[in-house]
């Protein structure tokens, strides 16, 4: 492409609207005031437009194009609240029924349509997607032509620059003090902290520059900080993993690779005081529900020690303490645990006792007892007087199976039941067989032929129960990233949203004063700055070439004129 | 103690902000009357700013006193936030007059801070505990940083309703008098609430019913309006007549009944008024602009949402994401919440980004100035009370 030399003598790109140097337009646009957007630079999306890639590039680069993207984005994300996401659903509750059942056809169609998992769908990731792509062109195909010509502008413009600018006006004659005016003006602009640029007499002053790279910043901590969502995509960015640990217990803690294990040493739910005066009303009002001040689960952090010893086992070292609450989790080294749920009084070990059905019995069975631990029971329990126990089959939460035959669900011990063996003195364990019974909350029954009983029966006499915290492990690698980004952003947004670039253009033409100002945004204080400035001075207040003779319609306005009449 | 301190102060702060409404209105009726003896001006104006500035001060009084009392920062519930949102405003004008110098906004934003206030007062107003997920430093951050934000945003509202009624020709019918008329005869909706609400609260009025809820379980239902329609298979307890219409069970019967009222009171209201001028509310608002210059209204409002954005951003999302990361062990989880922040912040940014073309100065930056406070408000209503999510325990 051809390059294009102005009168000025300066040699500027090909489809520049305003040199680069002196701002006389290059073009024709017919317009009374000159387009200052991007300082009437070349953008490549307004230059090249032939390849598939060109076209690629103005697509992308154009405001409108992005503008549409957010758009699309915004009216996607409202879709996506209409009913809540799948996530959301209530725990066990299947999309593919729930969404008919709650909301109807709508639901139906709302499901059918993948809206119940919307913002992880192909199309709204495209979108996101698009954002980015925008955001890297947008800025790319401003931003460098923009800096040189900010970097080339001269004092001296051109007066069809300065006579097409917003704010502009001359003086009608020549000014006899013109160049002591303008020296009067330079001091006070001095004072309003602009930067003064000066050629034969000539003066530009500038302030706040820096803003206009604000927009060009915040997308850059946007990129990055959708460089950093993207990243989620790798599995190995982050864990996020859920442990339950019962009151004594030591778990391992997942994500860890064995290397951290976590004992619970104790779960406490708080509730607030029923007599605190200060929320008497709001206690009477809601019924007098007790409300929940907090959940704490007091942990133990341990590290497993390299003892040196092949087969020793593992040795764990105590690395803290610390009380884990809603919204103050346990952070080591990158990891954080979350309290998230817990289960009050779970069952965890039952005593027993053995007592004789045999009428005839005269022995004294009062002292024998044994503890049964639900999670993880003994299998036999040799007890006083030669009686011995065996578990013959636990089932930690009891069913009957489909097949007609006890079972367990799991291994909490939400119903634990066992089928004790008993062995009495006289009985050799090794040849004979027990008496057997099923046992378990509130159930005692001998496992007999019609008819029949056994000599001794097992009784439950003690209950221990126990606390269970639910705690998230989280990791995630991506935080530095998105907080660098999200950083830059701010930065980058207040930079361009409370500064605001102004420039003043003072011109001494043969005696006769131009002066021209150009303000991105904040035009009502830029006024107020050349107001400032020409106080004192021959120098004329420019005028706003947009306003539309607003006084004579303010006056008629006061004296009471009914009709509204506008432009 | 405290806490009667704290409600003594917010009361007087509500009749500041009618003071300083009265004394800007009658900086711009009063005009003429002045001015005949030439260089003597009018001080209303600036009478109203002073108040507007004691009613700011009377208001953080409240806030703090409050604060005092509860322990935690007044900002955990519905009553609580939509309050603070009114101060935010007000102080976002308090902020914001001395560079336009503009009367006009003040008898825009004033009466809008004190609907907002009194909007508030209709929630439950009694101190309440906090909950353990919202036991932080964070949720005074958080929740401060975006009242702010949208108080600053809600002043770019009131900029462009001014615009709008400025502007807009009332002498024929078009779609632009409807949309101003639609916007005014929502806030006489809103009046319409709170005077019914205040009207029937007063009276102690609550009807009961005994309906089947959406689990299938029979439950009570109180309505604090008289029922015009019922709920699911609904039957009065209390004394009255029966409502003319029963709900489907997934519909929250009583709050739609209050919806219906405060809709019905809006239109008695608007129509009567209109009855009486014979002409749109805006057409006689009108007049008594003419002498703003639309053009510095107009960026006035942009300068607003340009100073209120990077406010909202940094508390109603970077900060919001620091707090989840915590609380909720992830910094973004598609609550209705969160996404109706993001929609906020993406509908500014489309804002922004229009005002750099020609196009999209004036008129049509008002009314998106319009609509984004309609967001905001949908989001702090809406959201909140209809739309279950983890936020939603703001009574």
């Amino acid at each position: 492409m051809e390059k294009v030399k102005c009168d000025c003598g300066h040699v500027n790109p090909y489809g520049t609207y305003l040199c680069e140097s002196c701002g006389k337009p290059q073009m024709e646009d017919n317009q009374t005031l000159v387009d200052m957007r991007y300082e009437g630079v070349a953008r490549r999306s307004q230059t090249y437009r032939k390849t598939f890639i060109d076209k690629i590039w103005n697509f992308f680069s154009s405001v409108k194009v992005g503008i549409w993207i957010i758009v699309l984005l915004l009216i996607a994300s409202a879709i996506g609240t209409i009913f809540p996401q799948e996530m959301y659903l209530p725990p066990g509750e299947r999309a593919a029924i729930y969404y008919e059942q709650e909301y109807g056809i709508l639901g139906k169609l709302y499901f059918q349509l993948g809206l119940h998992n919307m913002y992880s769908s192909w199309w709204y990731l495209l979108l996101i997607a698009s954002l980015g792509v925008s955001l890297v062109i947008c800025s790319l195909d401003r931003v460098v032509p923009l800096h040189r010509a900010l970097k080339t502008q001269r004092v001296k413009r051109h007066t069809s620059f300065l006579n097409r600018q917003r704010l502009f006006s001359k003086s009608d004659d020549v000014i006899e003090t013109a160049e002591e005016d303008i020296q009067k003006a330079e001091k006070a602009l001095r004072e309003k902290k602009y930067k003064i640029y000066k050629e034969d007499g000539n003066l530009l002053a500038e302030k706040y520059r820096f803003s206009r790279w604000g927009p060009y910043v915040n997308h850059v901590g946007l990129i990055i900080f959708l460089v950093g969502c993207m990243l989620r995509f790798f599995p190995a960015m982050y864990i996020d993993e859920n442990i339950w640990i019962r009151e004594g217990e030591e778990v391992v803690i997942r994500g860890t690779d064995g290397e951290y294990f976590l004992r619970n040493d104790q779960f406490i739910v708080e509730y607030y005081d029923e007599e605190d005066e200060r929320f008497r009303d709001s206690f009477e009002r809601t019924g007098g529900q007790p409300v929940v001040e907090t959940y704490q689960t007091s942990a133990t952090l341990l590290k497993k020690v390299d003892t040196g010893t092949v087969g020793v086992g593992t040795e764990l070292e105590e690395v803290k303490q610390y009380d884990i609450r809603v919204n103050d989790p346990l952070t080591f080294e990158g990891f954080s645990l979350y309290q998230v749920d817990y289960k009050l009084n779970e069952l965890a070990e039952f005593t027993f006792t053995i007592e004789s059905n045999l009428d005839d019995y005269n022995g004294d069975l009062s002292n024998i007892s044994f503890e049964v631990d639900l999670y993880n029971p003994e299998m036999v329990y040799e007890l006083d007087g030669g009686y011995r126990v065996e578990i013959f089959q636990y089932f930690p939460n009891f069913y009957i199976n489909n097949r007609g035959e006890p079972d367990t669900r799991n291994r909490i011990p939400d119903n634990p039941r066992f089928i004790f063996e008993v062995f009495s003195p006289e009985v050799d364990h090794e040849e004979e067989r027990g008496e057997l019974s099923l046992v378990g909350v509130q159930i005692n029954e001998p496992l007999v032929d019609e008819g029949e009983v056994n000599d001794y029966s097992i009784r439950m006499i003690d209950v221990d129960m126990n606390h269970v915290t639910a705690l998230t492990v989280r990791r995630d690698r991506t935080l530095p990233i998105l907080f660098v980004g999200g950083t830059i952003f701010m930065i980058g947004l207040i930079q361009g949203s409370y500064w605001h670039h102004r420039r003043i253009w003072l011109q001494n033409r043969k005696g006769v004063i131009w002066v021209a100002g150009h303000a991105n945004k904040n035009w009502h204080g830029l006024k107020k700055d050349i107001e400032f400035i020409i106080e004192g001075t021959s120098i004329p207040m420019p005028e706003d070439q947009t306003d539309e003779s607003n006084m004579i319609e303010e006056i008629e306005g006061v004296k009471g004129n009914d009709d509204a009449t506008t432009k | 103690m405290m806490q009667q301190l704290s409600s003594n102060f917010l009361l007087v702060a509500f009749f500041l902000y009618l003071a300083s409404t009265i004394l800007f209105a009658v900086s711009i009726t009063g005009r003429r009357f002045k001015n005949k003896e030439g260089e003597e001006k009018n001080k209303s104006g600036l009478l109203g700013y002073i108040a507007s500035i004691l009613a700011v001060i009377a208001s953080l009084l409240y806030f703090i006193f409050r604060w005092i009392a509860a322990g935690h920062a007044p900002v955990s519930n519905m009553f609580e936030y939509t309050t603070f949102l009114g101060i935010c405003m007000a102080v976002a004008f308090v902020i914001i007059y001395p560079i336009y110098k503009n009367n006009y906004l003040g008898i825009f934003t004033m009466p809008i801070v004190m609907l907002i206030i009194a909007y508030a007062s209709m929630f439950p107003g009694e101190l309440q505990p906090l909950i353990p997920a919202l036991q932080s430093n964070w949720l005074t951050i958080h929740v401060i940083t975006v009242a702010l934000g949208q108080g600053i945003l809600a002043i770019g509202f009131a900029g462009g309703l001014l615009y709008l009624i400025r502007v807009v020709d009332f002498t024929k019918t078009s779609k632009k008098v409807k949309g101003v008329e639609f916007i005014l005869f929502c806030i006489f909706c809103t009046v319409a609430y709170i005077m019914l609400g205040m009207g029937f609260g007063a009276a102690d009025y609550e009807a009961q019913f005994n309906y089947v809820n959406e689990n299938g379980v029979e439950a009570v239902m109180g309505y604090p309006m008289p029922p015009l329609i019922g709920p699911n298979e609904g039957e009065r307890i209390s004394e009255g007549f029966e409502p003319f219409l029963s709900t489907p069970a997934i519909i929250r019967s009583n709050d739609l009944n209050t919806v219906i009222w405060s809709i019905l009171g809006g239109l008695v209201l608007y129509w009567g008024l209109r009855l009486i001028i014979r002409k749109p509310i805006g057409g006689l608002i009108q007049p008594l602009l003419k002498s703003v210059n639309p053009q510095s209204v107009d960026e006035l409002s942009y300068r607003a949402i340009a100073i209120g954005f990077p406010v909202f951003t940094l508390g109603g999302l970077i900060f919001a994401m620091i707090w989840a990361q915590i609380a909720w062990t992830r910094f973004w989880g598609w609550d209705p919440k969160e996404v109706w922040a993001l929609i906020t912040f993406l509908f500014y940014a489309a804002y922004l980004h229009l005002r750099l073309s020609r196009g999209w100065h004036g008129e049509k930056s008002a009314w998106l100035c319009v609509i984004g406070f309609a967001l905001i408000m949908f989001n702090l209503i809406f959201v909140n009370l209809v739309i279950a999510g983890l936020h939603s325990y703001a009574f």
